[in-house]
């Protein structure tokens, strides 16, 4: 399949006219010997000078170079020497085609450097010790690293811009923009959004987006991804610890908090560890010792969203091959990534009848919390504030949605990232890896790991094939140890099948239907699939699954800082091995699940009153902004 | 400053002698791309647009790529200050320019040429394309040109919107691509990976307009005029003060002084060589020859006589760039308003010599870590000024000069 960067779109000038390495580097001219430093170094044709460096313990700075990201060379700050050239070259974009001799570390090099920091920061409106990226800033860092101790070319001390603090979900403050194009190569050629974009010129020059409109008034689907990868704090999530602090010191408030799967395997990198450690058990004792009432596993509504969405799309089949009804659309599409809900609504509004109806599972737990909750244990729910840690910036956005309200009152109350509760948990004192591990609250206290696995890419997919064959076929998913591998990677876009064979008697209409699924994330592999549906070319696929971001969940706009292909996968793999340790691993067999179901949601999955509170609708924005 | 066109018949050994149009062509098809390309290297032509580099090594470079399609664009963006010379061919020589263009496509196997035409130009845009359509009558453009099997060729005309980064090659071709006007890494160079990602010729209008003549008249006639190293003869555009400016054929080489002699500004205290990214001469250097290995420019001459304020002029200058920077690489984006507010500075009587030293380390700093060529340049005029009329700038009555006009 190919990857993401082989579609992009404008701005072209961020495009990657680089020289394409050989795919067979044995033949003449396929390798390259350079001299760095005076260090002979062999490298395939094409290699950029960063990466030459960086396979040989040889550090350069970069502020605009992102490994996600197409080449910039724009802040120039990885500037080096090579014999020959008039001009220092930007390392990051300079493919080495023929013997070079570079320097790293001269002081012309390092001249230039302190210049490009000095003039950076001259424009640099703020001070660290106020600031959220405070010791994980990257210009930062670079200060420290060339040793800045004053401000040579001056420094601003009144803003030049407002911040925009109209969207829900991401903040932008270009006052602390160094201009690095990171966030829109992000939003433009990673997601294919292009909602920023750099407007005017020479010192005019400022990051907007279309007619400098406010956030909130443009077809940002508030994934965040642009915060992720922003150096500086420039884009930041909107951070609602103030009210979640003072609602948890507020006696008549009863605080709940519902943790999605991706926070739990990336929060460590916020206190020092290494990506892909799991700090379930300690974080919801940091939880309760913040002063949470209540630590709810998400995971438990990922389960119920399975068996939702899982029947709906049983539900859709039915009536496509039994009831030969033209009216249900096939494939059916995922609706728990928010992000996608958006970029759906906005890029594809004619194809919302493809979406499953089913809520994502932070907004199920909402509704039932306020609901179920509540009844079960007698507490008003006008008492109860509804927190929801979740890996993303676009779930903040959804819990204000105006549909979000079927319990009768706002079913969650905030929306809180992975990074914003590091910052709780260190505010109060607590070191997080140190943490005694305890589990989750009553009556939620059991999730299963399909639940968990819903926050890598294809997780939702593998969770609701096993719970689907199953309840078809009475069998488990022919593969071994449940891990349904086609399903898991990174390719951008994913597409297998499992074939139903010897369906129970209530199924037999699905004999020998082979289900086809896709899977894909990130925005722009989500618009691939899209115009193969606009083409007619999925009319044979069945379910299709599609997470906003790159990684899906785990790599979401509320994850911490640094983000990286490599990052992601350990985040993933902790995830999947979380999974195979536990006993509990198909949605269905989740005992709270089935306790629900026989107290509350009584008529079963999308029944009537499942309907009222678990599925929702959506909106048809379309592309063009008033 | 005054930059009416010298209306006068224009004289001058090699673009301004008499030409047929079509006869260039002609010729190239008659001896084949090898021997245009001989020819082209014999003369030693190199670029008028400023950079100076080979013609015929481009041109080879694209000729020896194996592509789908590959493309050759004039550069008309002609945005440097003090610079109107294209204008004169395209308005009073388009033959020249045109058949140049169709040469060059033959030599490096292009269907498509393209001109890219400073905003400002619109104005002649009719009369080109009038004579676009002229040439497809006469067979000089479309199919088989001049009855040559499988030479197809035509040339479009686009029109620029008033970025001067725009005449840089690379932003030049992402504007053609509908982009923001904004220089690419490079490499890959245009000759590589330039117009939809083809390997792309880009020369400016001079340069082209040269090549029907050396191909009539061959290599070595045309290094007879100008030096070893600057081979042929020039377009300047003279303005500033002096009493006869315009435009004038000269020969490399010409020394600055013999030129001031011609266009009457023998009083000037200094020259503005290369427009504002070029640098500025003092009257002591004057017998400094204009070639690309002395006191090289694109053509822009600017003349500036004892009342002007040199500070008033770098001013002028600086906010040029300021304005104009495509504003996507640090210190071009930045360096630029700290050297214009370091002016400003000297204006008020408010600096340290210490700030301006470290604004002209600053300076060299741009010069080489720069993405292109403008920020790579903008630094040019503050460093020469300083350096050459320090006496006036820093010890100045006032405004600077005598009557601080
Ligand atoms: C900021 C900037 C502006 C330029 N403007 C022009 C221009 O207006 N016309 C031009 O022919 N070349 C201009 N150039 C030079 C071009 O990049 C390029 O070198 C030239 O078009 C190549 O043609 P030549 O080899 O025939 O000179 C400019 C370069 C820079 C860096
Ligand atoms: S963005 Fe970075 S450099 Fe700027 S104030 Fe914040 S921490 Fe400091
Ligand atoms: S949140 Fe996503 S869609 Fe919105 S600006 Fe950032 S990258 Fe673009
Ligand atoms: S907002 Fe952040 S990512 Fe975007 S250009 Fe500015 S500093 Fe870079
Ligand atoms: S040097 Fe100036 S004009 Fe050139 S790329 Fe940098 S900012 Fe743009």
């Amino acid at each position: 399949m190919e990857s993401s960067k082989d579609n992009l779109r404008a701005p072209v000038s961020q495009k990657p006219h680089v020289i394409e390495k050989p795919k067979d580097t044995s033949g003449i001219g396929g390798m390259i010997t350079v001299e760095i430093n005076e260090k002979k170094i062999t490298v395939p044709l094409g290699t950029t000078i960063l990466e030459a460096c960086n396979d040989n313990q040889i550090h350069i700075p970069t502020l605009c170079h992102h490994s996600d990201l197409c080449i910039a060379g724009v802040c120039r700050i990885c500037v080096v020497e090579v014999e020959g050239m008039r001009t220092l070259q930007a390392a990051c974009a300079f493919p080495i085609t023929a013997p070079l001799k570079i320097k790293t570390s001269t002081p012309m090099v390092r001249k230039a450097r302190r210049h490009i920091l000095d003039l950076m920061l001259s424009e640099h409106y703020g001070e660290c010790y106020s600031c959220f990226r405070n010791q994980n800033c990257e210009l930062q860092a670079l200060a420290k690293e060339y040793g800045v101790d004053e401000y040579t070319f001056g420094h601003v001390n009144t803003p030049r811009y407002e911040v925009d603090r109209s969207s829900a979900s991401v903040i932008r403050d270009m006052n602390k923009c160094i201009l690095c194009k990171r966030c829109v190569r992000t939003c433009i050629d990673l997601q294919e959004v292009g909602v920023l974009e750099a407007i005017n010129r020479g010192h005019e020059t400022h990051i907007g987006t279309f007619l400098d409109k406010p956030l909130a008034d443009v077809i940002c689907i508030n994934c965040g991804q642009c915060i992720n990868r922003c150096p500086t704090s420039a884009l930041r999530a909107n951070d609602p610890s103030d009210e979640i602090w003072a609602a948890i010191d507020d006696p008549t408030k009863h605080v709940v908090i519902q943790t999605a799967p991706s926070p739990r395997a990336g929060i460590g990198e916020e206190f020092g560890l290494e990506p892909g450690h799991s700090l379930t058990g300690e974080m919801n004792t940091a939880l309760r010792r913040i002063g949470f009432d209540r630590v709810f596993d998400t995971n438990f509504t990922a389960d119920l969203t399975i068996m939702e969405e899982g029947t709906e799309l049983l539900n859709r089949l039915k009536k496509v091959i039994v009831d030969k009804d033209t009216t249900v659309k096939l494939p059916q599409f995922t609706s728990c990534s928010p992000g996608w809900v958006k970029f759906i609504e906005h890029f594809y509004p004619e194809y919302l009848d493809y979406l499953s109806t089913a809520k994502s599972p932070q907004q199920m737990f909402g509704a039932v919390i306020k609901t179920f909750y509540a009844q079960e244990t007698g507490i008003d729910p006008k008492d109860i504030v509804s927190v929801a840690l979740m890996p993303c910036s676009a779930k903040k956005f959804e819990c204000n949605r105006p549909e979000m309200r079927d319990s009768g009152f706002k079913d969650v109350d905030y929306g809180l990232t992975t990074r914003e509760l590091a910052k709780m948990i260190k505010e109060a004192g607590i070191y997080l890896p140190e943490m005694p591990k305890s589990h989750f609250d009553e009556p939620f206290g059991d999730a299963s790991g399909a639940g968990l696995i819903f926050g890598a890419t294809g997780g939702v997919m593998e969770a609701a094939l096993r719970t689907v064959y199953e309840l078809v076929t009475g069998r488990e998913v022919p593969f071994t140890n449940l891990n349904i591998e086609p399903c898991r990677g990174f390719d951008g876009i994913k597409q297998a099948s499992v074939l139903l064979e010897n369906c129970k008697d209530e199924y037999s209409f699905l004999e020998g239907v082979e289900v086809k699924f896709i899977v894909a994330h990130g925005t722009a592999n989500a618009k691939k699939v899209m115009e193969l549906l606009r083409k007619g070319l999925l009319s044979d696929v069945h379910f299709v699954e599609i997470m906003a971001c790159p990684g899906g969940c785990i790599g979401g706009g509320g994850q911490p800082i640094p983000t990286s292909e490599e990052i992601r996968k350990k985040r993933a793999e902790a995830i999947y091995a979380e999974d195979e340790s536990l006993t509990l691993r198909k949605s269905h067999e989740n005992p709270h699940v089935q306790y629900i179901y026989e107290k509350f949601l009584t008529e079963g999955p999308c029944s009537h009153k499942s309907h009222e509170l678990l599925h929702t609708h959506y909106t048809k924005r379309g592309r063009f902004i008033a | 400053m005054d930059i009416s066109i010298n209306k006068s018949p224009r004289q001058g050994a090699v673009l301004f002698s008499p030409y047929l149009r079509g006869e260039g062509i002609q010729k190239a098809l008659e001896i084949g791309r090898e021997n245009i390309l001989f020819e082209i290297r014999e003369s030693k032509l190199k670029g008028r647009g400023g950079a100076g580099f080979p013609t015929a090594t481009k041109w080879m470079l694209v000729a020896a790529s194996v592509a789908k399609e590959k493309f050759i664009v004039c550069n008309a963006d002609e945005g440097e200050p003090g610079t109107f010379k294209d204008r004169v061919l395209l308005l009073e020589y388009p033959e020249l320019v045109f058949d140049g263009i169709v040469i060059a496509g033959y030599t490096i196997g292009a269907k498509e040429g393209i001109i890219y035409l400073r905003g400002e130009y619109e104005y002649m845009l009719q009369s080109l394309e009038d004579y676009l359509s002229k040439m497809r009558e006469d067979n000089l453009l479309g199919n088989s040109i001049l009855g040559q099997e499988g030479f197809d060729f035509d040339i479009s005309i686009r029109l620029g919107s008033g970025a001067y980064v725009c005449g840089e090659e690379t932003a030049l071709i992402e504007s053609l691509e509908g982009n923001r006007g904004e220089a690419r890494n490079r490499p890959p160079y245009p000759v590589n990976t330039g117009y939809m990602n083809r390997p792309t010729v880009v020369n400016n209008v001079e340069t082209l307009a040269s090549v029907p003549h050396i191909l009539l008249k061959g290599g070595e006639w045309f290094k007879k005029y100008g030096t070893d190293k600057s081979t042929g003869s020039k377009l300047f555009s003279v303005s500033g003060d002096c009493t006869r400016p315009g435009v004038y054929e000269l020969p490399w080489g010409t020394k600055i002084s013999e030129l001031l002699e011609i266009v009457g500004g023998e009083n000037a205290k200094a020259v503005q060589v290369g427009g504002a990214s070029g640098s500025c001469i003092p009257r002591s250097q004057f017998d400094r020859t204009l070639a690309y290995e002395d006191a090289a420019t694109g053509g822009s001459i600017i003349i500036f006589d004892k009342n002007r304020s040199m500070l008033k002029v770098l001013k002028n200058f600086m906010e040029f760039f300021v304005e104009e920077s495509c504003g996507q690489c640090t210190p071009c984006r930045i360096g630029n308003v700290k050297l214009l507010e370091g002016i400003k500075d000297i204006e008020r009587r408010n600096y340290t010599f210490s700030y301006i030293n470290k604004l002209k380390d600053l300076g060299r700093t741009m010069q080489v870590a720069s993405k292109c060529g403008l920020g790579q340049s903008s630094p040019n005029a503050f460093i020469s000024i300083l350096e050459n009329f320090k006496e006036e700038i820093f010890n100045y009555n006032g405004f600077g000069g005598t009557n601080g006009k």
